[in-house]
């Protein structure tokens, strides 16, 4: 049992002020903006607002300044304003396949309608320290292109009428929302993907990689990787039509996965699934690497005991905000709890030692 | 009508703060009305489709701060804008109850049409330079001996 302590408010008072001050940092140097932060710092921004499941980037800036650049207390922090927004309504489901994009990649097919497109990547720089960027006020100008307004079809989509890809079809099931209700095991896959998508990059990451690795084999080609604007649809009810309330940047993966086959259905494609607030594809890849190896089930395939294919295992260690809150409250002074441990010990000791001269 | 107000409303809700405060100012429009419900932060859940085209899910949420208003006339305007400006709830909902009295010519010349130069030059932009980044990626041929 825990048993709070009391006291030491001047002492965390000014230690909180300490904080203030370190953060704040040499005033002789310019105080950082949230404008700065939002539009130079994008990357962390979109971090923040995906695992802080909130897609604002002046709030997610704000964050990043009060916590110093911690962005787990930030996405703690931006999680915390989450539950004190009411819920207006749910959006229509995204139509991804309008996007604006930015960037859209195939690593499976080389000439797709709408063509390949690398954006702003950082896939094939050299990784190496750009010198040119200690120099002030560098404002580069990228290249443009004319265009032709070719829609940008899904990737998969040419395989599906083949039929070489297992086709998902809308059910019109209602999803499960894991900000209303709690989730219980076995769940479902829209469990699943909502809290994947709001999950810490880190553990995603490291579980994908542990399928690359052997871990669940799932060996994974990128059919299509797409970043890009969408407009969030709601419908109002005091209007009773649907407008675009929002645009949002979305990063969107889907890969292409073997399949064997079963009893009762023939050797086909299969696919992992990846969709993600904000420039987010490491995570967006892992998601879809963790989402394929949690469908072994559903697919009829073997639980060769990996962790990622351990759906309890998986989802309930993926959230960073649950994890560190659980982690750093041991911290905390556990006074009693230990002063009934040392009693404990004390005691078996003394009576070992009494054990021990018999 | 209801296509239009359906563009103009989306126009506003999507447009940068910023963006539509200053088209405003610059008008300097004055109209008298009361609040049928004042400014309102709070979210909307945004949903996807597994694998694109299968079963809904949530994928996180988005601020919205909504308001409605009456005119003078009694013309009702709506807003449901992204983030959390009330001035911009605010202007949306003006414009909107505007746009169906008789100064739409005037908020259309001045906002609606604006704000849709800035958003098509945006698309144009993001477009022409993702253009620029289009690659033909050629595959090499093995050397193999036979």
């Amino acid at each position: 049992m825990y048993v709070a302590v009391k006291g030491g408010e001047v002492a965390i008072d000014n230690a909180h002020s300490w904080m203030s001050e370190i953060r704040r940092g040499d005033t002789s140097i310019p105080n950082i903006t949230l404008d700065q932060i939002s539009e130079q710092l994008t990357l962390g921004v979109d971090r923040v607002m995906s695992e802080g499941s909130l897609y604002d980037k002046d709030l997610a800036a704000l964050a990043i300044k009060q916590s110093r650049g911690d962005l787990i207390e930030a996405i703690f922090l931006l999680r915390a304003y989450r539950t004190t927004l009411t819920r207006f309504s749910y959006s229509k489901p995204v139509n991804t396949a309008n996007m604006t994009c930015l960037r859209r990649i195939s690593a499976t097919f080389k000439d797709i309608p709408g063509g390949q497109k690398l954006g702003p990547t950082f896939d094939y720089t050299h990784r190496l320290l750009d010198f040119k960027l200690l120099a002030e006020n560098e404002s580069p100008i990228s290249p443009t292109k004319k265009y032709n307004d070719n829609k940008m079809p899904h990737v998969l989509s040419f395989l599906n009428q083949e039929d070489l890809m297992q086709n998902e079809k809308d059910n019109n099931l209602d999803p499960i929302d894991i900000t209303r209700e709690p989730i219980s095991y076995p769940t479902s896959r829209s469990a699943r993907l909502q809290a994947l998508s709001r999950g810490d990059e880190g553990f995603l990451l490291g579980l994908a990689y542990s399928t690359q690795r052997g871990y669940a084999r799932n060996h994974a080609f990128v059919g299509e990787l797409r970043i890009g604007i969408v407009d969030i649809e709601l419908y109002i009810p005091e209007l009773g039509f649907e407008i675009n309330v929002a645009e949002i940047i979305l990063t969107e993966c889907e890969t292409v996965n073997q399949f064997q086959g079963s009893k009762i259905e023939p050797p086909q494609f299969t696919r992992g699934y990846g969709l993600v607030f904000g420039q987010t594809e490491r995570k967006a890849l892992a998601m879809a690497l963790i989402d394929r190896a949690l469908r072994w089930k559903e697919l009829g395939e073997d639980y060769s005991g990996a962790p990622a294919q351990d759906e309890e295992f998986v989802i309930s260690h993926c959230d960073n905000i649950q994890a560190t809150g659980f982690l750093e409250h041991i911290k905390l002074p556990h006074y009693v709890d230990f002063q009934s441990e040392l009693e404990l010990i004390r005691k078996i000791r003394a009576d070992a030692k009494v054990n021990m001269k018999r | 009508m209801i296509e239009k107000r359906k563009s103009w409303m989306s126009l506003l809700a999507t447009s940068n703060q910023s963006d539509l405060l200053n088209l405003w100012e610059q008008k300097k429009i004055r109209v008298n009305y009361i609040w049928l419900r004042t400014p309102e932060i709070g979210s909307i859940m945004a949903q996807g489709r597994m694998g694109v085209t299968g079963d809904k899910f949530n994928i996180g949420e988005v601020t919205i701060t909504r308001c409605s208003l009456k005119l003078n006339c009694g013309t009702i305007g709506h807003s449901y804008v992204q983030g959390r400006s009330k001035k911009k709830a605010e202007i949306s909902a003006l414009c909107d109850a505007l746009m169906q009295t008789k100064m739409s010519k005037e908020i259309n010349k001045n906002i609606i049409i604006p704000l849709e130069k800035i958003k098509k030059d945006n698309k144009h932009k993001i477009l022409s330079k993702a253009e620029a980044t289009k690659v033909d990626f050629f595959t090499l041929v093995r050397g193999e001996s036979d």
